[in-house]
C-alpha cells in the first residue's frame, strides 16, 4: 500500500513527528511504500538543519533525511508555512525540498491512504 | 539509496476530501493555515467537506475583530470558500461538490445558531457528521 503522511508539528515539542517517522519506518519494513511526507504548520521545523539536539537524544531532522535517502521518500516542506517560520533553502536539511501546498493535495489524490500526524 | 519520485500521476483522479477545522480562529495558527489548504484544493477540483467542530465553529462566527490582537482578520476569506462552492454548484462543467458543515453539538454548546455564521452552512448532528466523514477518502484536520 502507498501511504502519504502529513506532519503538522515540529520536532521535540510534540511527539507527532516522532510518531510519523516511526510509522513510516514500520510501514516500509512491512513492505509498504511511503512515497511522500508533507510538512505543514510547525511541521516545517523538521527541515531545519540548524537543529542540534543533545548528543544522547534522537535527531529527528537527520533521521528523516536518512530514511528519505534510503527509501526514496519525497520530503516536502510547504513554502508559505516555511517562509513564515524562517525555513529557507539556506537552512534546509538534506532530503527535504520546499514546494507548494498543492503537493499535499496531490499526495491525497495519489496515495492509497493519507495519515495526519498532529497535536 | 533510492530515487525520489516527485511527480505522481493524478490525471483523472477524483477523491473526496474532508477538512476538519477544530480550533478557535485565534490563539493558534491552525485555523488560518488549514484555510489555505482548503483554498489550494479548489484548484484540483476535488470534492470536499469543510467541517467545523469544537472551537472550530468560532472560525466562521460573524463580527470578528482581530485588530485588537494586532492580527489579520482572515474571516472574510471563508466567503471565498462559499463562492467556490456556489460556483461549483451552479456550473455544470465543474465536477466538484463542496459542503460546508457545522457540527450541531459544538454549535449549541457554544450558544450559537446557524444565523451567527458569515457563510451558509449545513448543521449536522455528530452522528450524521461521523457517517459523512466515513465516506471521505482523505481526511485532513487541525
Amino acid at each position: 500500500m502507498k501511504f502519504g503522511l502529513l506532519v503538522n508539528e515540529g520536532p521535540f515539542t510534540h511527539q507527532a513527528s516522532d510518531s510519523a517517522y516511526q510509522f513510516a519506518k514500520a510501514a516500509i519494513e512491512k513492505g509498504h511504500q511511503v512515497p511522500r511526507v508533507f510538512f505543514y504548520f510547525d511541521g516545517v521545523n523538521n527541515a531545519n538543519k540548524l537543529s542540534e539536539p543533545q548528543s544522547d537524544d534522537r535527531n529527528l531532522v537527520k533521521l528523516w533525511g536518512e530514511l528519505a535517502t534510503a527509501h526514496g521518500i519525497d520530503l516536502v516542506v510547504c513554502v508559505a508555512a516555511a517562509l513564515r517560520r524562517g525555513i529557507k533553502d539556506e537552512i534546509l536539511a538534506e532530503g527535504f525540498r520546499i514546494s507548494g501546498l498543492g503537493q499535499l493535495v496531490e499526495l491525497g489524490m495519489a496515495m492509497d491512504r493519507t495519515l495526519t500526524f498532529g497535536d | 539509496m533510492s530515487d525520489v519520485q516527485t511527480d505522481f500521476d493524478i490525471a483523472g483522479v477524483k477523491k473526496r476530501f474532508a477538512f476538519i477545522n477544530r480550533k478557535a480562529p485565534y490563539g493558534s495558527i491552525y485555523a488560518l493555515e488549514i484555510l489555505e489548504m482548503v483554498l489550494i484544493s479548489a484548484a484540483f477540483e476535488q470534492h470536499a467537506v469543510i467541517a467545523f467542530i469544537d472551537d472550530g465553529v468560532f472560525q466562521i462566527k460573524k463580527g470578528q475583530n482581530a485588530k485588537v490582537l494586532g492580527m489579520k482578520n482572515f474571516a472574510p476569506t471563508y466567503r471565498i470558500i462559499e463562492d467556490e462552492k456556489e460556483d461549483a454548484d451552479e456550473d455544470d462543467d465543474i465536477d466538484m461538490e463542496w459542503r460546508i458543515v457545522v457540527e450541531e453539538e459544538s454549535m449549541t454548546a457554544r450558544g450559537l445558531t446557524a444565523d451567527d455564521f458569515i457563510v451558509g452552512v449545513e448543521v449536522l448532528p455528530s452522528a450524521e457528521l461521523t457517517d459523512l466523514l466515513d465516506q471521505q477518502d482523505v481526511v485532513l484536520s487541525a
